[in-house]
């Protein structure tokens, strides 16, 4: 699976947020940074087909498959943890991979809580692991780590670290992060 | 910390106040005029000719007839406006086509409808008619608002992760539309059945609750009058009090 974009353009009322942005994803992390502002959400939203670019190509096989951790949580305020999970994967839904991916980002005790009540940081852990667990070709992550603690924070890295065998876009401010998982680094 | 009553709540002490006015005014005026108990029937009166009917068939004939009528108008009701919010929400020219049939609904007092239905229709199908008509502007409003509150970031995410169709119905538009659709479906029951039985009191069908409430006045009968009206006014309290719980439940389970 390889994703290969080409001269993609984007302005929104005349004012220019892309311009002619080219490059190749393959298997492993690719890290976008770029200034706030300097259209890296614009990016993902046009690959996760929200938006529509200007001009330019994305491509990518026709069956291809998203899995994303957005700039917010997006999650379900009503549900606990498993029904957030439960509601992305349907039938794909495993009750022991989710609690074992729950533990091991440090959510394992409260996956029968309602994410209203959580903090901002497990709120983030949870999105994440919504991200990981759902059936993807390509994975997507805003800024995943914003609001982690060092602890926290280690407990993510290693989970995005074991998803890289396809190809994981990472919009970070923090050059650390591209470090720790030996990312490819583009900047915008 | 002792739980403090709603502001708006009925409180016994009060029911019983206005009950014993009432009981005053109706000695009053049989001691003022020589028939003065049939202008002002007393509660005690009425009460007991409650009881009276209360044994009888005619009287949950009645109860059933009305409430068959007016109830389902009342669910065919919610059933169109709801069904006819969802594509309001999606396309702006449906929204403008039924914008001004809602606008008239609303305006127009429920006293025309009712005479001009009963030129269309016959007068049993009038406060089914009427009930629907009542409901449908609440009812199609309040879920139009809930749909166009639905968070768009939750339907993107879903869109992303191709959650199906009717698990978003269920995780995402309910708990946004059950809250708007809870209010006016309140706010639709108590039009309902005041309009339902101002329709049957009007057009006359006959065995309804209208009919009797007609035929006490008619008859100068106001015990019955009043029996009636209490019928009238518990089965409302008791219909509304059963469908809210169901919202409730709904609501419950959808996890609002």
């Amino acid at each position: 699976m390889e994703l290969q974009v080409h001269n993609l353009c984007k302005s929104y009322g005349g004012e220019t947020v892309l311009r002619d942005v080219s490059f190749t994803a393959g298997p492993g992390v690719t890290c976008l940074m770029a200034p706030s502002g300097a259209g890296k959400t614009t990016l993902l939203r046009i690959l996760l087909g929200l938006e529509t670019a200007d001009s330019g190509t994305v491509r990518i096989p026709a069956d291809c498959r998203w899995a994303a951790v957005f700039q917010e949580d997006r999650l379900l305020e009503q549900l606990d943890a498993m029904g957030n999970l439960r509601f992305v994967l349907g039938k794909d839904f495993r009750e022991t991979a989710a609690s074992a991916l729950l533990g091991e980002l440090g959510l394992g005790d409260v996956g029968n809580k309602p994410v209203r009540d959580f903090s901002g940081g497990m709120k983030r852990r949870l999105a994440l692991a919504r991200a990981l667990l759902a059936p993807s070709d390509i994975l997507v992550l805003d800024e995943p780590f914003t609001g982690l603690d060092g602890e926290n924070r280690a407990r993510a890295l290693a989970c995005v670290r074991r998803a890289a065998e396809k190809p994981v876009l990472l919009v970070t401010h923090d050059e650390a992060d591209a470090a720790d998982l030996d990312a490819v680094l583009l900047r915008l | 910390m002792p739980k403090r009553p709603a502001q708006n709540s009925i409180r016994p002490w009060a029911v019983a106040f206005w009950l014993l006015v009432w009981q005053g005014a109706s000695m009053l005026f049989a001691t003022l005029w020589p028939n003065g108990h049939l202008l002002l029937a007393s509660p005690v009166s009425a009460a007991l000719r409650l009881g009276e009917l209360a044994v009888t068939a005619g009287f949950w004939r009645a109860i059933g007839w009305s409430a068959l009528r007016i109830i389902g108008g009342f669910l065919l009701s919610c059933c169109a406006a709801s069904l006819l919010a969802v594509p309001a929400s999606r396309w702006r020219w449906v929204r403008e086509l039924l914008s001004p049939l809602v606008a008239t609904v609303k305006a127009v007092p429920v006293a025309s409808f009712i005479i001009l239905a009963l030129v269309w229709l016959d007068s049993r199908s009038l406060s089914c008619f009427i009930a629907f008509l009542m409901v449908f502007p609440p009812v199609y409003l309040g879920v139009l608002e809930g749909i166009r509150q639905t968070d768009g970031k939750l339907l993107e995410m879903a869109r992303v992760f191709r959650v199906p169709l009717g698990r978003q119905v269920r995780g995402i538009y309910l708990p946004a539309v059950l809250p708007h659709f809870r209010t006016a479906v309140s706010l639709g029951l108590g039009l309902c059945w005041k309009a339902g039985i101002a329709a049957e009191v009007i057009g006359l069908p006959g065995g309804s609750l209208g009919e009797r409430l007609y035929s006490a006045k008619v008859y100068f009968q106001t015990p019955d009058l009043f029996a009636w009206t209490a019928v009238i006014v518990a089965v409302s309290v008791v219909f509304e009090k059963l469908f809210l719980a169901l919202v409730d439940a709904l609501a419950g389970k959808a996890g609002c």
